[in-house]
């Protein structure tokens, strides 16, 4: 089973890698772009079928390692193919 | 004294930091990541600086999984001293070992240059040999050194003497090279025995080649 993980810095955690692609996309003209946050897609292929517990189980990994909380949030996903 | 320098996949500042120890005439040893006891008789592990696991994910992030850090947990949480130095201080983090967490530098630049600190707090193992207000002159070399913590932990920290050191130009006045909240450069626990700065103090112990100050810092630990 296939699952997307997303991690985003919190609301109110300055991105400053996103703040530098606002602004090269602003000396493009790309004028229309208001803010820009910069996340991560973490793939993960796991042995499991059911989805509930797929769910809990990477709940755990990102609350272990794949997010850190202090800052970051995470949500999972699980693609419909 | 006996110093314990944890080596993981990627440090690459143990050396400087045993040759320091070393100069002020201390026992050091390097113990490797994969050790799951810390040697007998440790008075100070150090986490040097470097890219642990080539930061991957985010700075430190695998490095607290390493099999010794279960016992440099248990040792701070036992008292014990424990020193983290740039990817050591995001180790401390990571670990929660100290509150807050690392984000990339404001400028999103790796910046890596002599930047002046000032003393916020000398009520400590390791500024005790300084007074509140002194200026210091010490290597910063990190991409992520951003520090970050909610305002609730903020005031926690002042609340409990842990914000030691700022970033400042050589007057004392505000100079934050990094972004990192109130240019927070060093904290420590609530105990004071766990010690987190992105600066090099390993990296100052030698005033030809621009700075001693990082030795008054590391004299704290051992007298």
């Amino acid at each position: 089973m296939k699952v997307i993980v997303n991690i985003q810095l919190k609301e109110g955690v300055l991105d400053p890698q996103g703040k530098a692609v606002h602004h090269a996309l602003s000396s493009l003209k790309f004028n229309e772009v208001k803010e820009v946050r910069i996340g991560k897609q973490i793939i993960l292929d796991i042995n499991e079928t059911d989805k509930n517990s797929a769910q809990k189980r990477v709940e755990i990994m990102c609350e272990e390692l794949l997010a850190n909380t202090v800052i970051e949030n995470y949500t999972i996903e699980f693609p419909t193919c | 004294m006996l110093v314990a320098v944890i080596v993981f996949p990627g440090t690459n500042c143990e050396i400087d930091t045993k040759y320091a120890f070393e100069k002020l005439g201390q026992s050091v040893t390097l113990v490797f990541h994969k050790e799951e006891q810390l040697p007998k008789g440790v008075d100070l592990v150090v986490l040097p600086g470097g890219f642990s696991y080539g930061d991957y994910l985010r700075s430190a992030a695998i490095a607290k999984f390493s099999p010794i850090m279960k016992a440099v947990i248990a040792f701070a949480n036992e008292g014990g001293k424990v020193l983290g130095i740039c990817n050591g201080f995001q180790m401390l983090l990571e670990a929660r070992l100290l509150p807050g967490a690392m984000k990339r530098n404001e400028n999103v630049h790796f910046i890596s240059k002599f930047h002046h600190l000032k003393v916020i707090d000398n009520n400590n193992t390791f500024l005790k040999k300084f007074s509140v207000g002194n200026i210091l002159n010490v290597p910063i070399a990190h991409g992520e050194g951003s520090y970050f913590i909610d305002e609730a932990g903020l005031k926690e920290l002042y609340a409990n003497s842990q914000v030691l050191l700022t970033y400042c130009d050589e007057n004392g006045d505000v100079k934050n090279p990094n972004g990192s909240i109130d240019s927070i450069a060093c904290i420590c626990n609530k105990a004071k025995n766990v010690f987190g700065l992105m600066p090099h103090p390993e990296r100052a112990i030698e005033e030809i080649l621009g700075s001693n100050d990082g030795v008054k810092m590391l004299e704290g630990f051992i007298h």
